[in-house]
């Protein structure tokens, strides 16, 4: 267990050594707030034109604007993320510390670990930038928590999915950008798996539906916790996490 | 301790080596010798775990290195040959997380880590980033970074490639003292740096076992054919039958007289030691003997030898005492070429 974390210790720090984590984190809270102020004019301007035509003044703030900008959160993490895991393997292999971590007495699934939660780690301080702009509108308005929280979580999982296939990527070549460029058109492609379901078959229209990654993520914006979906993120990260495995053995036997 | 057993390994349809059997005992220090590209690093990567083998086994310290990876691996430090440093975490930094990942309990961490640094003496650049250190200092930390665990094994690929000769020294040195408590592979191409280091030499070329032998037996195969160049004064007179006639000469060769003598090489016959005789005949000729020294079989006319004669009777007739001396400056000036 001390294996993992020293490996998920490194991982994290190297981020923060480096320009990365700050470049990520803070372009990322830059983005998050030009989202989080777009979608606060449209909430204003839509209550002010909601209480004109004699409607409620109080309309939901997490139907107009929590849930909106939840799902733009999670493209910027389409985008950013992909980013992050570039490096977890390529570079070992680039600069050859990959024959110190696998001549070392771990298990390839140690490392593997190891690195997922340092990134994972990096994901979570990221997300947590926002939890300023989330205050500000619970100091002002009233949205409901529940819905909040389970938007978040389904974020955090979709995140961790993310970096599973980030890392799949990764683990496969010793170039960093070929391995952001893939990781990104590999989630891009998952993300819009759905838009073929509408003209396929009901059969098929069911299996795209359900492996796209964005469908399962929109009940928990609603604030529907469901363990089908809970259950799919988390097998999608455990199987991303064995495929790096396999692929870390495959390149071992390949030299 | 070390047994490589029928190694043999395909790229594809290539085999970067085949059919390696060797054995190293506990507290030797064994040699790899070979041209590049003869398979040593792959014979490494495979001993270490890092690649498996597509035959045969490689066992260390009674652990079959495929069968029982991390107890093989927790007792083998390995010094790949570019030493793989984080070049953004300082020497002690990079030192404490490797320690950790080998499973040094965290009691031990900090004395193992000052211990490490001080034998290999990169405790000056401590708090230096790895990235920024000269090549002779992440050569070390590398070094320092395969004994924190303090294994039985160490592997250590062409530790002293691209180091100045005073580094080499120093780093030979630092082998020869880690060899009393650890067994040691060691790899490299440079003939003078197994003579020095090594009690015992396996040769390789091409993926298979060309010789395997203690370097005292090695150097005597090569005395065998040895060739010295001379630069005779030998006023307007063709020297070659005159040495020819010197007992023990196989054959020479005489190039045209220059402003500055005329160049001969003079072969001996196998294990003689002709350098005084042949000095006696220019001498007493009356001719000037301008420059004397033998010519040092490259690694590659030693290979072309040992793998095209069959007989291995080479018998070391005369103690080369003074190889260890003159060798040294020879060695540097190969591997700062090859660096």
């Amino acid at each position: 267990m001390d294996n993992i974390f020293a490996i998920a210790q490194k991982e994290l720090r190297s981020y923060f050594v480096s320009p990365i984590a700050y470049v990520v984190v803070g372009l990322f809270a830059v983005l998050f707030g030009y989202f989080y102020i777009a979608s606060l004019t449209i909430l204003v301007r839509f209550s002010a034109q909601s209480g004109m035509f004699g409607g409620p003044q109080n309309i939901n703030i997490n139907e107009f604007m929590v849930r909106p900008l939840l799902s733009n959160t999670a493209i910027i993490l389409l985008f950013f993320l992909p980013f992050l895991t570039a490096r977890a393997y390529a570079e070992e292999k680039r600069s050859g510390t990959i024959e110190l971590l696998l001549t070392s007495p771990l298990s390839d699934m140690q490392i593997i670990l190891g690195k997922f939660l340092g990134v994972f780690a990096l994901f979570l301080m990221m997300l947590s930038v926002t939890a300023i702009h989330m205050g500000i509108l619970f100091w002002y308005g009233e949205p409901e928590l529940g819905p909040l929280l389970s938007g978040y979580l389904g974020l955090v999982l979709m995140g961790g999915s993310f970096i599973s296939v980030g890392l799949l990527v990764s683990s496969t070549t010793q170039n960093q950008v070929v391995a952001g460029v893939v990781t990104f058109s590999v989630l891009l492609l998952f993300w819009v798996l759905s838009w073929m379901a509408d003209s396929a078959g009901p059969t098929t229209q069911a299996v795209l539906s359900y492996l796209s990654i964005l469908e399962h993520f929109d009940d928990f914006s609603k604030g529907v916790v469901d363990t089908a979906h809970v259950a799919y993120y988390l097998s999608f990260i455990a199987f991303g996490l064995f495929l790096t495995a396999k692929s870390v053995d495959s390149e071992r036997w390949r030299g | 301790m070390i047994e490589v057993q029928h190694v043999t390994k395909r790229y594809g349809p290539v085999a970067a080596v085949s059919d390696l059997s060797f054995r190293v005992e506990a507290g030797q220090i064994l040699g790899l010798l070979g041209p590049n590209g003869a398979g040593k690093t792959t014979t490494m990567r495979i001993l270490t775990g890092y690649m498996p083998p597509t035959e045969g086994k490689a066992v260390i310290a009674g652990f079959d290195v495929f069968e029982s990876p991390v107890d093989a691996k927790r007792r083998t430090g390995y010094l790949p040959e570019s030493p793989p440093l984080y070049p953004d975490m300082t020497v002690r930094e990079y030192l404490t997380f490797v320690a950790r990942i080998k499973a040094v309990p965290s009691s031990d961490r900090r004395t193992r880590v000052d211990d490490a640094m001080g034998r290999t003496s990169v405790d000056d650049v401590a708090d230096r980033q790895c990235g920024k250190l000269s090549k002779g200092y992440r050569q070390r930390v590398g070094l320092a970074q395969t004994i924190l665990h303090n294994p039985d094994v160490l592997i250590l690929d062409e530790p002293t490639a691209g180091l100045d000769p005073k580094q080499i020294i120093e780093t030979r040195e630092l082998i020869k003292e880690l060899a009393g408590d650890h067994t040691i592979i060691l790899s490299t191409h440079i003939l003078p740096e197994v003579s020095q280091t090594c009690e015992r030499v396996v040769i390789i070329n091409q993926g298979r076992v060309v010789a395997e032998d203690t370097p005292d037996n090695l150097t005597g195969r090569l005395r065998g054919s040895e060739t010295i160049r001379l630069q005779v004064d030998s006023s307007g007179v063709d020297p070659t039958s005159a040495l020819a006639a010197v007992p023990g000469v196989a054959q020479v060769h005489a190039g045209d007289a220059g402003s500055d003598g005329r160049l001969v090489e003079v072969q001996a016959v196998e294990g003689a030691d002709i350098r005084r005789q042949v000095a006696n005949a220019v001498v007493s000729n009356g001719w000037g003997l301008l420059e004397m020294r033998p010519v040092r079989l490259s690694l590659e006319d030693i290979f072309l030898q040992l793998t095209t004669t069959e007989e291995e009777d080479a018998d070391a007739s005369v103690e080369d005492d003074e190889a260890g001396a003159d060798d040294t400056p020879a060695a540097g000036r190969t591997e700062s070429d090859h660096g």
